[in-house]
């Protein structure tokens, strides 16, 4: 059942549900339909709508209205760091010199290309403090894979290929682990419950004598808005145990412009362009995950990496470093992406980062101070960072979970925090409210959780439940989409 | 800075409500850096000239006559497709977690997942891989998860980069580099008469999970699939389809044999942009579906029973099962999707096949062209859009001639051949220029 459009709802069915038009949404030039040189027959179904181009601008024009965006209003998903995405970087990216410029050109022909490559590993370094920078990997999970391979490929050329143990903290993304497994490394979960934190002691008693150890992977500040304290003095003891400190920069926000990660420890680290440069997350990606390495760490990264010589800037092959493990990606990485994450550091400049890591920690720990008496706030006597746990510890008595809380803020046009992660804490809240949110609107975001803890506390369960109401769908039945699964288009 | 709304004021009042002094406090547990060897700030119009600059270093495709392809192809994307992904609502919006904010991106992803299962002729496709060689190394694990073994066959002429990619995940000792099965293993084959049980049990053969057939090849040749799916069967693996140029599957038949289609779908929509973002697309058979890779979004029903989309069966990923899940992957290319899905939906059927006849046609007339060069000899008999020339002279030096005259005439590979492309944007003046260079040069 569908309802009927209303207003400026519109409802839209599936681009093969319209009535079939003829031709299509192109004028091409017309076929000579000359024999064919394939050595095979022409296809004759595919199965593609028929529509023409004004009935398939409707149609995505109001898929885009059932969306909410970072433009429309508060975002605070932590871990996201869903922040302003700049109008300038999408101009820049669609400059021709860049959006018409092919992979394999000779290297003669884009050297604004490799030199912008460049720049941008420099200032990667140079804001982490950890200097060797491949810009491949496609994402934060891609990222981390390429750091675990470095890690194992320098084990592997330094006779110390039978390390299999990477230590990782129970509060970690669930992309740590997956990559882990699939880099062949056995996983040695480091509890974190009691404080939120690794503790040196939780670290020792995991690292044992070491000998097995690779490397940890730790996202610090951690999943739990908290920076990792104790983390510094924990490397030290893995780095003497000949193990590797992977970072896990999904919340380099926290830091950028104020905290090189290379001064507590941090051996490899990748970088979410989508999220601390703020290339736009498009409803689920393209991302950018360039990892940097310390200088022990340089000679294993994947190629290509971007280098400067005396014939102008070229990109390296396994020729130039065969101590690399190798190519992750098909030619040199999200292009596009690169150029958007440059144009927005050079637009903030040292000073402007600096600013960004200061007023994103400062949003954070507001909400905090100002909801940690509505809300359970677990590790709340601490200073967070750039994004703040809650719980729905208080309300659950009432019968009122975060996934209430969760829905009730979208009837209240804002969209959720993270809700259930990190996984150690129960009816977990992670709410980051980024750097370019205005007190205005940091403000409402308080009061309406306010209200939500007081509707709560006045028994309004039942309107609790009941929400979203307003929005284009209710809540959606997630168990009937698994076990009955509708994949694609039946007409 | 214009990116940053709080003012001292505001700033002044949070600190307060948090209880302390100044910024620095909030800070005060963490190793501080504050000599960083960058430049300040500048303005929008700073910014724009200098990343100008770069661009103005680089030749652009449009500048000069073009015939480079190799994976990445230069395709016309009609103003609407990059009107729509510049929506506010498509561009500034996250993985769509709480579907109720995201029906818009949820219906999108559904409407690519058709596009890509017809068009590939599998039965279910995912929302995107990252590209075309990440899609073939996530294919190639995926049989590695099902047969419970650890090498594949590089059947037809793979590029390159996604044999290096591959090899990169599961090591080079693990790609058998046959290009095709060598005889010893035809006759072997002729043995088993299509039952892999009669595979002795340390026959290289009984480790082999899949066999990965691109199609048309790296060198331009395009495949039939029955006889792959035949050597397949008679030894218990999979095949894999590896698509680098999605525009041909409008002319030659679907590979419906397959078990796994994939590859690189940037030819519908997306620019070339130096190699990335791109959108590997992954396709297969509905009895694989819980070993795939890569988010999925599914129908289902609301609170009030009504037609509503969510990302379904997450128990195969890796936020709910950490170690165990299919694959690491989490951001996918969301945008790349969305930009597919509307050039798609423009082409439709229709177009999608008059497209691709155009691009055959002016890969022939390319042919043709050139052949009318004695020295020049055409080494395919038969290809889609691109196909490999032999040149007498060095195919490096011969290209870097070219390119003195502008002109960016292919790839060169091994000796004297080079890898031409042609597409719809190819014009004849575009291969009249070549010609009368070539003259020039031989």
């Amino acid at each position: 059942m569908t309802n009927k459009s209303y207003a400026l709802n519109y409802e839209e069915p599936l681009l093969w549900e319209h009535r079939v038009s003829d031709g299509c949404g192109v004028d091409l030039p017309v076929p000579k339909n000359t024999a064919l040189k394939t050595g095979q027959t022409a296809r004759e179904t595919i199965g593609w709508p028929k529509l023409k181009e004004p009935q398939i601008v409707k149609h995505f024009v109001r898929h885009s209205t059932k969306n909410f965006s970072i433009d429309h209003g508060f975002f605070p998903l932590g871990s996201c760091t869903m922040k302003h995405n700049p109008r300038l970087n999408e101009k820049v990216a669609r400059l021709s010199g860049f959006a018409n410029i092919h992979p394999l050109q000779p290297e003669s022909s884009v050297q604004g290309a490799l030199e912008l490559m460049f720049d941008l590993q420099n200032w990667l370094g140079e804001l982490t403090g950890l200097s060797g920078v491949c810009l491949s990997p496609a994402a934060g999970a891609h990222g981390e894979l390429a750091g675990l391979m470095t890690i194992r490929r320098a084990h592997e050329l330094n006779g110390q290929g039978h390390r299999k143990i990477i230590l990782c903290p129970d509060s970690a993304h669930g992309t740590n682990p997956a990559t882990a497994a699939m880099c062949g490394y056995e996983l040695r979960v480091i509890p974190t419950k009691e404080t939120g934190c690794v503790t040196l002691e939780n670290f020792k008693e995991a690292l044992g004598d070491g000998k097995d150890v690779a490397g940890m992977m730790v996202t610090n500040p951690n999943t739990c808005g908290l920076f990792e304290t104790e983390i510094a003095e924990c490397a030290k003891l893995l780095h003497a145990a000949g193990g590797y400190f992977y970072c896990d920069g999904a919340n380099f926000n926290a830091l950028v412009g104020k905290v090189r990660p290379a001064d507590f420890g941090v051996d490899v680290m990748h970088i979410n362009l989508h999220k601390t440069f703020s290339t736009p997350h498009g409803g689920g990606g393209p991302g950018s995950g360039p990892i940097c390495v310390a200088d022990s760490l340089k000679d294993y990264l994947p190629v290509p990496c971007v280098i400067k010589t005396n014939a102008g800037f070229k990109l390296e092959t396994i020729e130039d470093r065969p101590s690399s493990f190798g190519r992750l990606k098909g030619f040199q990485g999200q292009f596009g992406m690169f150029v958007r994450a440059l144009t927005y550091m050079m637009s903030h400049g040292k000073d402007g980062l600096k600013q960004v890591s200061e007023d994103a920690v400062l949003s954070a720990n507001y909400i905090l101070s100002k909801l940690k008496g509505e809300y359970h706030a677990p590790f709340g006597d601490k200073t967070c960072m750039h994004e703040c746990l809650l719980t729905d510890k208080l309300q659950k008595e009432q019968g009122v979970t975060t996934l209430d809380i969760a829905k009730t803020l979208i009837e209240n046009g804002i969209h959720p925090m993270t809700v259930y992660f990190p996984l150690v804490v129960q009816g977990a809240m992670l709410i980051e409210p980024t750097e370019t949110e205005s007190k205005e609107a940091i403000d409402g975001f308080i009061d309406v959780m306010k209200q939500i803890a007081k509707d709560t506390a006045d028994g309004k369960t039942e309107e609790l439940h009941a929400n979203p109401q307003t929005t284009p769908r209710r809540r959606l039945d997630e168990v009937k989409a698994a076990r009955q699964p509708i994949l694609s288009a039946k007409v | 800075m214009r990116y940053l709304p709080l003012t001292q004021q505001d700033r002044a009042e949070m600190l307060k409500s948090v209880g302390v002094q100044s910024t620095d406090d909030l800070f005060k547990a963490l190793p501080k850096a504050d000599n960083y060897d960058l430049p300040d700030h500048q303005g929008e119009m700073e910014v724009e000239r200098f990343m100008a600059a770069f661009a103005s270093k680089n030749q652009a495709a449009n500048e000069a006559p073009f015939f480079l392809g190799a994976g990445v192809y230069r395709h016309h994307i009609p103003a609407t497709v990059d009107y729509i992904i510049q929506r506010s609502e498509f561009l500034t919006s996250y993985t769509p977690y709480q579907p109720e904010m995201a029906q818009g991106t949820l219906q999108v992803i559904f409407e690519f997942q058709t596009f890509i299962a017809r068009l590939t002729g599998m039965d279910v496709a995912n929302a995107s891989m990252y590209d075309g060689a990440t899609s073939c190394t996530e294919a190639a694990l995926m049989a590695m998860r099902i047969t419970g073994r650890e090498k594949v066959m590089i059947g037809t002429e793979l590029h390159s980069h996604y044999r290096e990619v591959l090899e990169s995940y599961i090591g080079s000792q693990n790609c058998h580099s046959d290009a095709g099965l060598d005889p010893a293993e035809e006759s072997l084959l002729e043995k088993l008469k299509g039952d892999p049980s009669a595979l002795p049990q340390d026959d290289s053969l009984s480790d082999i999970a899949a066999i990965i057939v691109q199609s048309p090849d790296f060198l331009g040749k395009p495949h039939a699939y029955a006889d792959w799916k035949k050597k397949c069967d008679a030894i218990g693996a999979k095949l894999i389809v590896v698509i680098t140029e999605i525009v041909s599957l409008g002319l030659l038949p679907a590979p419906t044999d397959a078990d796994i289609v994939c590859g690189e779908a940037q030819s519908i929509g997306i620019p070339m942009s130096y190699g990335g973002p791109h959108l590997g697309f992954f396709a297969c058979k509905q009895e694989y579906l819980r070993q795939m890779p890569g988010r999925l979004c599914g129908e289902t029903v609301d609170a009030d029973g009504q037609r509503g989309f969510v990302l379904t069966l997450s128990t195969r990923e890796q936020h709910i099962r950490r170690e165990k899940a299919t694959s690491n992957i989490c951001t996918n290319q969301g945008l790349c999707a969305l930009a597919f899905t509307v050039h798609a939906a423009l082409l439709g059927e229709e177009g999608l096949k008059q497209l691709a006849r155009l691009n055959h046609e002016r890969a022939c007339d390319l042919a043709d062209a050139l052949s009318q060069i004695s020295s020049i000899k055409i080494v395919n008999d038969t290809f889609f859009n691109e196909f490999v020339i032999e040149t007498p002279m060095g195919a490096k030096d011969m290209c870097q001639k070219l390119l003195d005259k502008k002109i960016i005439a292919g790839l060169p590979l091994d000796g004297n051949k080079i890898l031409v492309t042609a597409t719809e944007m190819t014009t004849d003046e575009d291969i009249n220029a070549l010609i009368a260079a070539l003259k020039e040069i031989l």
